[in-house]
């Protein structure tokens, strides 16, 4: 195992709790009604980001799903363009026509997508065109292990492995897809199915940065070598927001009262009804339902926060930790002021 | 009579398809939770989750039709068919001709579909046309409550595949999904009268293909579908106060497309405009010139207000990138003057 320098740590907090931050100013934006549509979070999943992103060098093409916001504020993009972006503005990071899914930075190689197992094909793309290019570099595809199912991502394991391709493929495992628990409509282990196409894979605790850093520390040689192959990381994690901000689950536990009567006279004369399934049958698939709402409570849990974990883990650096606080909170919130005012401004003209 | 919302109206009428067919099933992501009230009724044989995996449950759909079944396959958003359009495309279409007419698809592929809500390109789209442009595809587009029952009942009585098309702006629950989000603070231009409205006591299948006029009318026929139905009688309201006299064509069906009532209409008034939340070129609007040409109805005026361009994020330009009321006056006052 390589010793992690002091610096490298520092560097992955501060990367973590930019994104972190930027995020609950997306979670006020949102809250507030400036943000329209759904908005996924990458809230919880900062280690495995900043773990990948510490690695990469300039011209790699990073890929990713519907949980972009980190990705892009870890690479470098100017914030104000993604803030502004994330309401629509023309002079947001794509003039306000993509919005936070469907977020490209050329100069950087970063795509987004709304599409489940899109990252996979598009990571391949420019993993093929580096080779053929003859440069070091590699292609990153971020997805959530639900994507794993789709036939155009298994497709890509197989094509980055029989092409040799440089692609990092990494599998964010909070094993949810929205409603669904991803391990009761998934056969066999990911890890397995993926050592079937001929990749080296491995699993990580994604909620541990330093953990991430490790894993990929060790799959770099592998991609960027003369005949590079690919590599898979599964690496589990938490979105505290649930799917997405509103999350009908979550929302369940937040304002139990409200949700839960809409839903329940319908679901009892639904189970009652004369004709059907047998009652038995019918009541067990109801409790599933509910004991899957009782489930999703947990991820409002932080115990597996990844900044608080390394917080908890490396108290030595609390003064550095408490020092780059300050100075991204600072940061940030100069930034969505002047955000809002021009949006304000502009609204009132 | 008794009152419902949209999506009520559809769940009301597929518990009472299911009650009365037990061959009919349901099978899709997170239906779960989705239809967790018909999960109540029937259990989870009869409404099964899957895994993201499109191409694979939407091709099985296809055969477990062939089998004999009538699956109801959900897509949750139209714009993710892209990943399964095989199994319409090259099977579900094509299987009866194949067979030389022995077997038919009795599958129904039920989708939501539209935008208004803020959701960007990838979650907006209508496709409508799209679909119906491959031969031996239906696809039903259902605008008020009443008619969402009573279609869904004709798309699954159909011996051969249906696309089932639910707006987001109609069905409730989409649009708390995807556009609220629980909030209090956003609105959309939710159309009251698609929203919410009339059913019969007992549903009941309406015949495959024909359209509905909403409103009579002499100077200009509005021909429509969906949400923009909603859109061309607001406008149509506001022309009758400049003595402009509108009548206004709910298609319903975009395949098959009821010829004979758009004729009627346009050989009356001379005058059409086609109002289409789909694409515009090589589409539904298109479609409707044509059969006009062919059947020699002339002169006419002839325009079209659609969607022309990727749906843009910004509210506002989405806005008017979709049909939207004032784009609908702005043509029908060009054509009076
Ligand atoms: C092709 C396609 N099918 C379905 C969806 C709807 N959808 C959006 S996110 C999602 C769940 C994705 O789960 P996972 O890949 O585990 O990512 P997570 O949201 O858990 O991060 C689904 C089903 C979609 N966007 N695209
Ligand atoms: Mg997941």
């Amino acid at each position: 195992m390589t010793l992690m320098r002091e610096k490298t740590i520092l560097e992955l907090y501060e990367a973590m709790y930019t994104s972190r931050y930027l995020e609950k100013i997306v979670t006020q934006l949102w809250e507030k009604g400036n943000i329209y549509g759904e908005m996924h979070l990458g809230i919880g999943e900062e280690a495995i980001i900043a773990g990948v992103l510490s690695h990469l060098i300039p011209g790699d093409a990073i890929s990713t799903d519907h949980r972009s916001t980190p990705p892009f504020v870890m690479r470098g993009v100017d914030i104000e363009s993604l803030l502004l972006e994330f309401l629509g503005h023309p002079k947001g990071l794509c003039s306000g026509l993509g919005g936070h899914m469907h977020l490209f930075c050329k100069e950087l190689l970063l795509t987004s997508s709304g599409i489940v197992g899109s990252s996979g094909p598009s990571a391949v793309g420019f993993a093929l065109a580096t080779k053929y290019q003859k440069t070091k570099n590699i292609a990153v595809a971020f997805f959530g292990e639900g994507s794993m199912n789709q036939g155009m991502l298994l497709e890509s394991l197989n094509l980055a492995s029989s092409l040799n391709l440089p692609v990092l493929f990494i599998c964010k495992d909070n094993n949810w897809a929205i409603t669904t628990r991803s391990n009761e409509v998934t056969g066999g282990v990911l890890l397995d199915r993926v050592r079937g196409f001929g990749i080296e894979a491995r699993e990580v605790d994604g909620s541990d940065c330093m953990a991430v850093w490790q894993a990929v520390e060790t799959a770099i040689p592998r991609l960027r070598k003369r005949n590079p192959a690919p590599y898979f990381i599964q690496a589990s994690c938490t979105h505290n927001e649930g799917h997405f901000l509103g999350d009908p689950l979550l929302r369940f536990h937040r304002s139990p009262k409200k949700e839960l009567g809409a839903v329940t006279g319908p679901l009892t004369k639904s189970v009652l009804h004369y004709k059907g399934g047998r009652l038995d049958k019918r009541i067990s698939s109801v409790s599933n339902v509910l004991a899957l709402i009782a489930k999703a409570r947990a991820q409002l849990s932080f115990s597996n926060d990844p900044i608080r974990r390394l917080e908890k883990t490396q108290t030595h650096l609390k003064d550095q930790f408490a020092q780059i606080k300050l100075k991204v909170e600072k940061k940030i919130n100069s930034i969505s002021e002047r955000v809002l005012n021009l949006v304000q401004e502009e609204a009132s003209l | 009579m008794r009152k419902m919302e949209f999506a009520e109206a559809i769940e009301s009428a597929l518990k009472h398809a299911m009650t009365n067919d037990p061959d009919i099933f349901l099978m899709g992501e997170d239906v779960h939770t989705l239809r967790i009230n018909l999960l109540a009724q029937f259990g989870k044989e009869r409404v099964i989750s899957t895994s993201i995996s499109e191409s694979a449950f939407l091709g099985a759909g296809v055969t477990a039709a062939m089998a004999g079944l009538r699956p109801i396959i959900e897509i949750m958003l139209i714009d993710f068919i892209g990943v399964a359009i095989d199994a319409l495309l090259n099977h579900a279409s094509k299987i009866l001709t194949f067979s030389g007419g022995k077997w038919n698809v009795p599958l129904v592929v039920r989708t939501s579909c539209g935008g208004g809500y803020g959701d960007g390109g990838q979650h907006e789209q209508s496709l409508w046309g799209w679909l119906a442009h491959i031969p031996g595809l239906h696809v039903v587009v259902p605008s008020n409550p009443s008619d969402a029952g009573q279609l869904l009942l004709s798309a699954i009585e159909s011996d051969h595949p249906v696309i089932y098309l639910e707006h987001k702006l109609l069905a409730d629950y989409w649009l708390d999904y995807m556009g609220t989000g629980g909030r209090e603070n956003v609105s959309f231009d939710v159309p009251e009268k698609g929203a919410i409205g009339e059913v019969p006591e007992k549903w009941e299948s309406l015949p495959i293909g024909k359209a509905n006029i909403l409103r009579e009318g002499d100077d200009i026929t509005l021909i429509s579908l969906g949400v923009s139905v909603h859109r061309c009688l607001e406008a149509a309201n506001i022309l009758s106060e400049d003595e402009i006299s509108v009548e206004v064509l709910d298609l319903r069906w975009v395949s098959p497309l009821d010829k004979e009532a758009i004729i009627t209409s346009v050989s009356k008034t001379k005058r059409v405009i086609v109002v289409d939340e789909d694409y515009m070129r090589f589409g539904l609007s298109g479609e409707i010139a044509a059969i006009l040409a062919e059947e020699n109805i002339s002169p006419i005026q002839f325009g079209r207000v659609c969607t022309e361009h990727t749906i843009p994020f910004n509210r506002h330009l989405e806005d008017n990138v979709l049909p939207n009321v004032n784009r609908i006056l702005a043509l029908a006052r060009k054509f009076k003057s």
